[in-house]
């Protein structure tokens, strides 16, 4: 693989545009835009304070900039050099700012989650949510942004809005019949709502679009909960991973588990392939992945890994976290399905360990699976691996 | 007379056995005769006391029950015979009794070393006893120890439980106040919000703002709407369109798969029955049942083909059928399968042993042919990976390529060359045909005109009307040559126009008359001229001009021009 020179970022603020044309940087105050073929510096903005938050708009076409510390978003159009817009929260303070998804309105969440502020930029109008919730992942917007959900919490109690994005008029409001709501999550198809509880309770919850309860799953009580959850992209399955190290999946007919997937600490199934990263580095021998200390040299670059496969039975190694601290890092925290709902892959325990991919309607066990499919993976230490 | 006295005690003196010796003295009453005892015996018989000796002899022999001595008074002594007569049964006697006492004697040994055997298992026995016994009080002591353990534990174990209990009811409790007092803190933090929303709104220092250098149109380049209740009541519409059709869309493929499932199961139904059909069903142990069953089975065919009309109605009592007919059959399909496994037993047990020998050779047969494949498949790898492999030099394989291709092309270019030359040849041959048939023609026109003249001369020789014939002559011969001459120009045509038309030139007119006029003219001109010859040359003559003339502008009307010139004939 060739890399080309290295460019400053903070923040790990760098972001390619939806479209695929551009790659947009942060450095300390200034954003950077490239033409992603040329790596050609296109725009250079400047913004009025170190920026903690950049996001592309989905038509590509405007940049948002967030200062969380001075509480000013401000927006920058890829077309029109000059133009800007600044949007200031005041004294409320800024803690979270988001695009739309038709991206002409942005989203600002206060200090304190005080209130969710709704800015058009078509209109300059202002619209306010109150009592949005502060949890893992209180907004989420449908796959064809129509629609948003949106967790609240009046009176300890939880509720959803849901709110139609072409004018934020409130659809529906309703209870969740959660302890204390985590997250919710769309199903690509937007016709259902995944509402999953904290990690004290193990409720995952199905509503429907216009707010009727169509399920509700809890695998076991009393353990620590829900950790992960992914849908698959033809909402036909729900992935749900937990604390207990296994994956559940629930189909989208019954809303039951079909399918239980564990992550072993040795491999024996016959039917997996297991491939183990070796580093041709000077100085450390060859070990399975591992976190490194990201230097500033290219020394990252310099590294040859290549991944060969190792003989079952395969141990993985397993670090022990300290079960007595909250959030444990155990359990299952990443989940992504393949583009054709094949497969399933799972990021188990800490960073050190491997990342599992596995066929979802099989009770099979690939560890990485074999031709045809691309699986990216994003470890921690910085190394982008593309798998097929 | 002293000495047979003396002689008596000498034999009674010898005959005591060294056996008796210990014994002797029990026997004195019988036996008192010491050896010293020459004193004795004759201290108890005199010559004086004979007499009351023998009275006295004869006293203990009489109660000895034996026979007294009698004494012969005449010479004052006594009857040899007779005493020796008495010492013979004395003798008897004390051997009897000798006899008697060795055998008591054995008796009480015997008897002392049962005794002491007696005595000694006594012993043995009762030691036996008391270990036995100081087991059994061990024994009974460990159990009593054990039970006392087991009571102690299953206390433990309740006092354990009842903790445990005691715990999660602790747990519980504990979590009912925990929530209940983080929804205290959770009220404060609300009110601790609102005081600070009031507080910021009140203060307005610094106002929230946004500036803006122009406004940015919509994404979808649509005008923005005013909110509306029609605007609500369509944003319920579309959430409902959006769900219903979600739903549709979810119920036409579980549909799909319904009815994918109950194909199979009808398929599966059909493939047991035929399974189970009477034919194939040989072994009927219980003819009555099976007889049953098939009806059955027959009954439930006709009840299938019913089902199978409502069964795109989907209702509930036809999907029931279904299955229990499925059931039914699957039953009936094991039963059979266990018959079968049963039998397949006790034949085994048989003396099959030909098919067996045979099912042996064949299994023999197959295995070489797989050990054959998997060597063939082997070899095939080997070969496959060699072509895979020996590309890694890559400029032995560009060569290689490079000579394929041009092998190939060189293979190309002779046979494109072979095909030109064909070509050629062909063309030149077509060519030569063509000049060959117009030249026949020409011959056979010629022929034919010298025919026509010869007739004619002939026929003007017989007949009276010579001079009017003669122009006549002139004008089917100038027919004939005004004819020739646009068949001259067509004739031109062919060797240019027929290229693509070879394969025409050689198949039968009627075949390919309708694309090229020019080849399909010179088979007409070639058959009908002498078609033409008999029926009055000059109209025929003026005909076929008109019908050239008229088919070198249209290609369609050939077959029909054929057509009109036999009509008229």
């Amino acid at each position: 693989m060739n890399f080309s020179e290295v460019f400053k970022q903070s923040n790990q603020l760098c972001k390619v545009s939806p479209d695929g044309k551009y790659l947009a940087t942060c450095v300390q105050y200034r954003l950077v835009v490239r033409d992603i073929n040329s790596l050609q510096i296109v725009h250079l903005y400047t913004c009025l304070d170190q920026v903690m938050h950049m996001e592309w708009s989905s038509d590509s076409l405007f940049i948002l900039c967030a200062m969380y510390k001075r509480g000013l978003v401000q927006v920058w159009s890829l077309e029109q050099p000059d133009w800007h817009c600044k949007i200031d929260e005041g004294s409320i303070g800024l803690v979270s700012s988001r695009w739309s998804p038709d991206g002409r309105h942005i989203l600002n969440t206060t200090e304190f989650n005080l209130r969710v502020t709704v800015w058009s930029l078509c209109t300059k109008a202002v619209s306010y949510i109150k009592y949005p919730k502060a949890c893992q992942k209180g907004v989420d917007f449908s796959a064809d942004g129509r629609y948003m959900a949106l967790a609240e919490r009046r009176e300890c109690k939880d509720y959803i809005s849901v709110f139609v994005c072409d004018d934020w008029h409130l659809l529906r409001h309703f209870e969740s019949e959660t302890q204390d709501l985590a997250g919710l999550e769309w199903s690509p198809n937007s016709c259902v709502l995944a509402v999953w509880d904290s990690c004290l309770e193990y409720k995952i919850l199905l509503y429907s679009l216009d707010g009727r309860l169509l399920s509700l799953y809890s695998a076991y009580e009393w353990s620590l909960g829900i950790k992960s959850v992914a849908w698959s992209p033809s909402s036909q399955f729900l992935a749900v991973g937990s604390y207990d190290e296994k994956v559940r999946i629930l189909n989208h007919i019954t809303w039951k588990k079909i399918t239980e997937f564990e992550h072993p600490a040795t491999i024996i199934n016959t039917k997996a392939v297991v491939f183990k990263e070796v580093e041709k580095r000077p100085v450390v021998g060859s070990e399975d992945l591992s976190i490194h200390q990201l230097t500033v040299d290219n020394s990252l670059f310099s590294t040859q890994s290549k991944y060969e496969i190792t003989q079952l039975p395969a141990q993985v190694p397993v670090i022990k976290p300290d079960p007595d601290r909250a959030n444990p890092k155990i359990g299952i925290s990443t989940l992504a399905f393949s583009a054709d709902n094949r497969f399933l892959a799972t990021k188990n325990g800490t960073p050190l360990s491997i990342t599992y991919a596995r066929p979802v309607v099989d009770a099979v066990t690939l560890l990485v699976n074999s031709t045809c499919r691309e699986v990216t993976i994003i470890c921690y230490m910085m190394h982008l691996c593309c798998w097929s | 007379c002293p000495p047979p006295l003396l002689t008596l005690s000498h034999i009674s003196g010898i005959s005591m056995s060294p056996s008796r010796q210990n014994s002797h003295h029990s026997l004195h009453s019988t036996m008192v005769l010491p050896k010293t005892s020459y004193s004795v015996i004759s201290a108890f018989c005199t010559e004086e006391n004979i007499s009351q000796c023998i009275a006295y002899i004869n006293q203990e022999v009489c109660s000895l029950g034996l026979t007294g001595v009698s004494l012969e008074s005449e010479s004052g002594g006594l009857s040899a015979v007779l005493v020796l007569n008495l010492l013979y049964e004395v003798l008897q006697l004390q051997r009897r009794a000798q006899r008697a006492l060795h055998e008591l004697e054995t008796q009480q040994l015997k008897n002392s070393s049962d005794l002491e055997h007696l005595q000694h298992s006594n012993c043995r026995l009762k030691d036996q006893l008391e270990h036995t016994r100081r087991e059994n009080s061990g024994l009974h002591e460990g159990e009593r120890q054990l039970q006392l353990k087991i009571k102690t534990l299953q206390n433990c174990l309740k006092s354990e439980k009842e903790e445990v209990q005691k715990l999660q009811s602790i747990i519980s409790s504990r979590a009912t106040q925990y929530n209940h007092d983080s929804k205290r803190k959770e009220r404060e933090c609300t009110k601790l919000k609102e005081r600070l929303n009031q507080l910021l709104m009140d203060k307005r220092d610094k106002k929230l703002s946004i500036e803006m250098s122009n406004y940015v149109g919509r994404s979808d380049g649509k005008r923005g709407l005013w909110k509306t209740s029609k605007m609500e009541a369509r944003h319920e519409g579309e959430m409902y369109r959006a769900l219903l059709s979600d739903y549709e869309t979810r119920q036409r493929s579980l549909v799909l798969e319904n009815s994918e499932l109950k194909k199979v199961l009808q398929h599966m139904k059909k493939d047991m029955i035929a399974i189970l059909s009477p034919k194939n069903v040989c072994v009927q142990p219980e003819p009555a049942d099976d007889s049953l069953e098939q009806a059955v089975s027959e009954g439930e065919e006709e009840a299938g083909d019913r089902s199978r009309e409502s069964l795109e109605q989907s209702c509930e009592q036809a999907r029931e059928q279904l299955t229990n007919s499925i059931r039914l059959q699957w039953r009936k399909l094991k039963s059979h399968m266990e018959r079968l496994d049963s039998q397949v037993s006790l034949e085994r047990e048989g003396d099959e042993v030909m098919s067996r020998k045979e099912h042996e050779d064949e299994m023999q047969r197959m295995r070489l042919e797989l050990q054959q494949c998997k060597e063939f498949i082997h070899m095939q790898q080997q070969l496959l990976q060699q072509q895979l492999s020996s590309p890694c030099d890559e400029e032995t394989a560009a060569l290689l390529n490079d000579c394929y291709t041009l092998e190939e092309k060189e293979r190309l270019k002779e046979e494109w060359r072979l095909f030109s030359e064909q070509k050629r040849n062909f063309e030149r041959e077509r060519k030569n045909f063509t000049e060959a048939a117009i030249r026949l023609g020409h011959e056979r026109k010629a022929f034919e005109e010298d025919r026509a003249v010869w007739l004619k001369t002939q026929f003007l020789n017989m007949t009276p009307f010579v001079d009017r014939k003669r122009p006549a002559l002139s004008e089917p011969h100038g027919a004939l040559a005004v004819s020739t001459e646009p068949e001259a120009k067509l004739q031109s045509t062919p060797p240019l126009v027929t290229k693509s038309q070879s394969y025409s030139v050689f198949s039968t007119p009627k075949a390919a008359p309708v694309k090229m006029p020019s080849t399909a003219d010179l088979y007409r001109t070639l058959h009908l001229i002498p078609e033409s010859r008999g029926h009055g040359k000059c109209a025929s003559g003026k005909m076929l001009t008109k019908s050239r003339l008229r088919n070198c502008s249209t290609d369609c009307s050939v077959i029909s021009l054929v057509r009109d010139e036999s009509s008229p004939v």
